[in-house]
Formats: C-alpha cells, sequence, structure tokens
C-alpha cells in the first residue's frame, strides 16, 4: 500500500465528531428540541424539524451490518478484498465504514451481523471509526 | 389535452464506442450538428441551449449560438432528462422557443474531458465515504444492493439474467459495443469487480454523445415525425449512498417517475416501450419497481419471465443499455435517443406500433432521478 486512504478534512460542523474519534469515542448529534432523534452526518440543525436547538453526545458504538460491497480492485491505501460497508448505529443513523477483525468475504459478512465500534489512527488528527464483529460471550 | 412540447430533431454522435479524432466539444457539436440537419434547422434558429459536464457558455460559443435561455444542471447522468423538463416550462411561458440539448464525453479515450469531480476532503462524502475506500461508481452505485437482495432474496444469477437480457437487444442494433450472446454463467465467471457485481454486470466506457432539438407542439407540425412529450418528473435525494433513505428503494425514483405519469395521464399499461438507465445490473429492479411496473420485490421474477426482453409485453433497454450499447459516462442521453427513435419508428430494435415510451434516468448514485414520458401522438 504505497499511498495512504483518502483522509477526512474536518470542518467547523464537523470537528467534535472527529475530536471524539481521536479520543476513540463515536459522538452523534441529537434533536434538543423534542424529538430528541440522533442523527448524522454532524450539522448545526436538525435534519428533521430544522431547530438549531441541537446537542453532542457518546453514541453506544453498537451497530449492525446493513449493507456492503467487497472491492477487488487497487485502491490508495487498500489492500484488496476490501469491504466498504454501511453499519446502522444502535441509536438509529446509518455510517459508511470498513470492517475489521473479519475476512472479508461474504461467509464472513452476514448482514444485520453485531458490530462494535474501534478505532485506528491515521494521523496526529484524524482517526477513523471501523466496526468489528461482536464476539459470543 | 394536446401536448405543448415536442423533439423535432434528434441525433447521436456520428460514430459510437470509440472515437479518437474528437474531443468532448467536439463530440457536442458532432452531435449538434447531426441533431439540427435532422430538424432541418441551422444553428442560428436555436435560441435555448442546455447541457451538463460541459459548459454550455463554451457550447454557445463554439457552435456560434447567442441564446436567451441557457440551462446548466448538471446533477449527473439523468441532467439531460431534465433540461428537456426545464426547457418544457423555458419554452411554455416564452423564455425561448428552440432548445438545444447536448450531450458529448471521450469516457473512453479521454481527450479533453472534463475531470469527474472527486469530492474534496471536507466534503460530506469526503469526509464520511471516501476515507472507506468508496472513490468510484463501482463501489459505490453498488452498496445498497445486498440489502435488497436479502430483502427479496434476489440471487446472483437473478442479477446476472439482467446483462444477458439487455445483450439479446444488443445484438438487434448494429450500433451496440457488444453483440455477442452471453449466458448467465458468463456473467457469473466474468471478472468480480465489486462484490456483488462482476464484470459483465458494469456499464460499458465508451466515447459518444448525441443531441436533441425541442419546440412547442404547434410548431412541431412543420416538421416531420414530431414526438411529444406526455409528461416529465424529477427529484433528488442525497450525494451520500451511505444516506439513502432505503436501500431497496430510490425516494427520487419513485417522485420523478409519480410526476412524469400523472402529467401524462397515462397508467402503466398504457407504456409501450421502457427505458431505465443502467450503469449497473440493479438498476432495471429499482427502476421497474419504484416506477410502479412491478411491486416491490418482483421484479427479478418479471425479468426472469422476459417480460423485458425481446417479445415481451414491456421491451426495456431495447438499444442493449450501457451494458451493451454504450456509456459515455453520462448514459442519460442515450436514454432519451433511443425512446425517440422507438417513437419515431426507426429504432433497429423497433417495437412495432409503439405509441408510448417512458425514459428513466439516474444521476450520479441514486442521487437524482428525472423521467420523461414520449408519444407520438398528437394527444392521448
Amino acid at each position: 500500500m504505497p499511498q495512504s486512504r483518502p483522509l477526512p478534512e474536518p470542518t467547523p460542523e464537523t470537528l467534535p465528531f472527529w475530536e471524539a474519534a481521536r479520543k476513540n469515542e463515536l459522538h452523534l448529534q441529537r434533536c434538543a428540541d423534542g424529538c430528541g432523534k440522533a442523527y448524522f452526518p454532524p450539522r448545526r440543525f436538525c435534519p428533521r424539524c430544522g431547530s438549531r436547538n441541537t446537542e453532542w453526545f457518546r453514541a453506544s458504538g453498537r451497530a449492525t451490518l446493513y449493507s456492503y460491497v467487497i472491492s477487488h480492485r487497487p485502491a490508495p491505501g487498500f489492500a484488496p478484498p476490501y469491504a466498504i460497508a454501511v453499519v446502522e448505529l444502535d441509536e438509529g443513523p446509518r455510517m459508511m465504514t470498513n470492517i475489521v477483525g473479519c475476512e472479508q468475504t461474504q461467509d464472513a459478512l452476514r448482514l444485520d451481523m453485531p458490530l462494535t465500534v474501534v478505532f485506528a489512527q491515521q494521523s496526529d488528527t484524524i482517526t477513523l471509526p471501523f466496526f468489528t464483529p461482536v464476539t459470543g460471550d | 389535452m394536446g401536448h405543448s412540447i415536442a423533439v423535432v430533431g434528434a441525433a447521436e454522435t456520428t460514430d459510437m464506442g470509440r472515437i479518437p479524432h474528437l474531443s468532448q466539444i467536439g463530440l457536442h457539436a458532432d452531435a449538434a450538428l447531426n441533431a439540427l440537419a435532422d430538424a432541418g434547422l441551422s444553428a442560428s434558429d436555436i435560441d435555448g441551449v442546455a447541457t451538463a459536464h460541459e459548459s454550455p457558455i463554451a457550447l454557445c460559443g463554439y457552435l456560434g449560438i447567442t441564446p436567451t435561455w441557457v440551462d446548466g444542471t448538471g446533477v449527473g447522468g439523468c441532467s439531460f432528462l431534465m433540461h428537456v423538463r426545464h426547457a418544457m416550462a423555458a419554452i411554455k411561458v416564452g423564455l425561448c422557443r428552440t432548445v438545444l440539448i447536448t450531450h458529448g464525453e471521450s469516457g473512453k479515450s479521454g481527450i479533453a474531458t472534463t475531470p469527474l469531480p472527486i469530492p474534496v476532503a471536507g466534503s460530506l462524502e469526503g469526509q464520511f465515504e471516501a476515507p472507506f475506500g468508496a472513490v468510484w461508481a463501482p463501489t459505490i452505485f453498488t452498496v445498497p444492493m445486498l440489502r435488497y437482495m436479502q430483502r427479496y432474496g434476489v440471487t446472483e444469477e437473478q442479477l446476472a439474467l439482467v446483462p444477458v437480457i439487455q445483450r439479446e437487444w444488443a445484438a438487434r442494433n448494429p450500433r451496440a459495443t457488444a453483440k455477442d450472446p452471453i449466458s448467465i454463467g458468463n456473467v457469473l465467471e466474468s471478472r468480480m469487480i465489486s462484490y456483488p457485481f462482476r464484470l459483465l454486470m458494469c456499464c460499458l466506457v465508451s466515447d459518444g454523445g448525441g443531441a436533441i432539438i425541442l419546440t412547442s407542439a404547434d410548431r412541431a407540425t412543420d416538421f416531420e415525425r414530431p414526438v411529444y412529450i406526455a409528461g416529465a418528473g424529477e427529484s433528488a435525494e442525497t450525494t451520500m449512498i451511505s444516506q439513502m433513505a432505503d436501500f431497496t428503494t430510490s425516494s427520487a425514483f419513485r417522485v420523478s417517475g409519480r410526476l412524469a405519469f400523472e402529467q401524462a395521464g397515462i397508467s402503466h399499461a398504457d407504456v409501450d416501450h421502457l427505458m431505465i438507465y443502467d450503469a449497473f445490473a440493479h438498476l432495471p429492479f429499482y427502476g421497474l419497481e419504484d416506477l410502479g411496473f412491478c411491486r416491490p420485490g418482483e421484479a427479478a421474477a418479471f425479468i426472469a419471465e422476459r417480460h423485458t426482453a425481446p417479445g415481451g409485453r414491456l421491451p426495456t433497454n431495447t438499444n442493449g443499455g450501457g451494458l451493451s450499447y454504450a456509456h459515455s459516462g453520462m448514459y442519460g442521453m442515450f436514454v432519451l435517443q433511443e425512446s425517440i427513435r422507438q417513437m419515431r419508428g426507426v429504432a433497429p430494435a423497433q417495437v412495432e406500433g409503439a405509441k408510448i415510451s417512458v425514459a428513466h434516468g439516474v444521476g450520479g448514485w441514486f442521487s437524482a432521478s428525472s423521467t420523461i414520458v414520449f408519444t407520438n401522438e398528437r394527444s392521448l
């Protein structure tokens, strides 16, 4: 992997998300005006009602596998085959991620399987949230 | 009620597939000149110009047009269908009388082609999708399909049938890039690109273009073979595939399709011919269901029963589609061109007696949508 994967550039609206990720915490926002629903990606208003009264909170980090593809083509920073996944967080929102600690095969990657967040530092400022299968107790 | 707008000129680039002697704007001009000749008009007759990916201003300068109406709506491959809808409104209120819509893309040869927009690192896709490897269409557009397949029990074999049947149509079209018959086995043995999508489930990469000329239906009677616009729709959802509300249905498809059918005042049983933009093999599933030709989850069986195939009751993607005809990058213009050919009665795989054709386009990855209902009858 000669090159690194594309890294995000935080904006004023998303900086709290990336600062939390740097501390290995997954933070989301929710509406503080009634509905209380969590939302993603970050913005300074509730996407349902438009209220600017919102708050950040620490999410559980629990999710299930909603959908994915397994890319077999080379891409900077990736060793194919690798899965590009969308997970559904317990709090409701979905986010794109990679699944780690798991074979990148259709047999290992089962839709609706339980996952939990793990963090991988990419640079001084950027740590990405990945997800890994929850192993049986 | 009579239709207000008609297509009076339509043509593709002189060549299709590999065109090493023309740049992007040259492809636009080649298609425009062919469409003008088809209509018996010259550039000086055009007072409205619309295009995407190429600057409409550059096109005006290149062709020598000083317009009174310009539309540069650029929402991906369905932009040209949206231009049709916008032109309907513009002509109706008198902003212009004769509109030229062009497409040209040197997708294969890459001669002076506008770079695809790569999201900057601070954009929402740059922050929350690109870092995970979703960096080109085969790893973005495809992401919802496993959820669809799980919900409805659709198999890889059923997905593989889409390119097989479209190749049957392509075999009837001398201009199609890929004409040799293929089997489900051939598709499932082709190289894996982005599981569950294999090479033959992904569109071609081509050089090509097309242009159409629209004017009011009243003036269209002066032209040969006018094709009327009975209805049109458009919508948009999100540029972020991960944020598509439901991975098994496109809200942009549903809204756009409903608007077009309502304006045309038609039912699904009235439709003789259908075009569904097929950048990847799953799009006909979403298109058939979200436009209302099938109930949710029934498209795979509908296709397997050969309703969309040659001889079926809903001939679909009769040029061979983006999977087998050609795909320049923004395929929507070719969806329009094939619907217009069918309504003129001049398509290579002509549907006998067809009176109503529906052209459905997608922009980005389920990001935007536009639908046009064409007819060769003065009123429906």
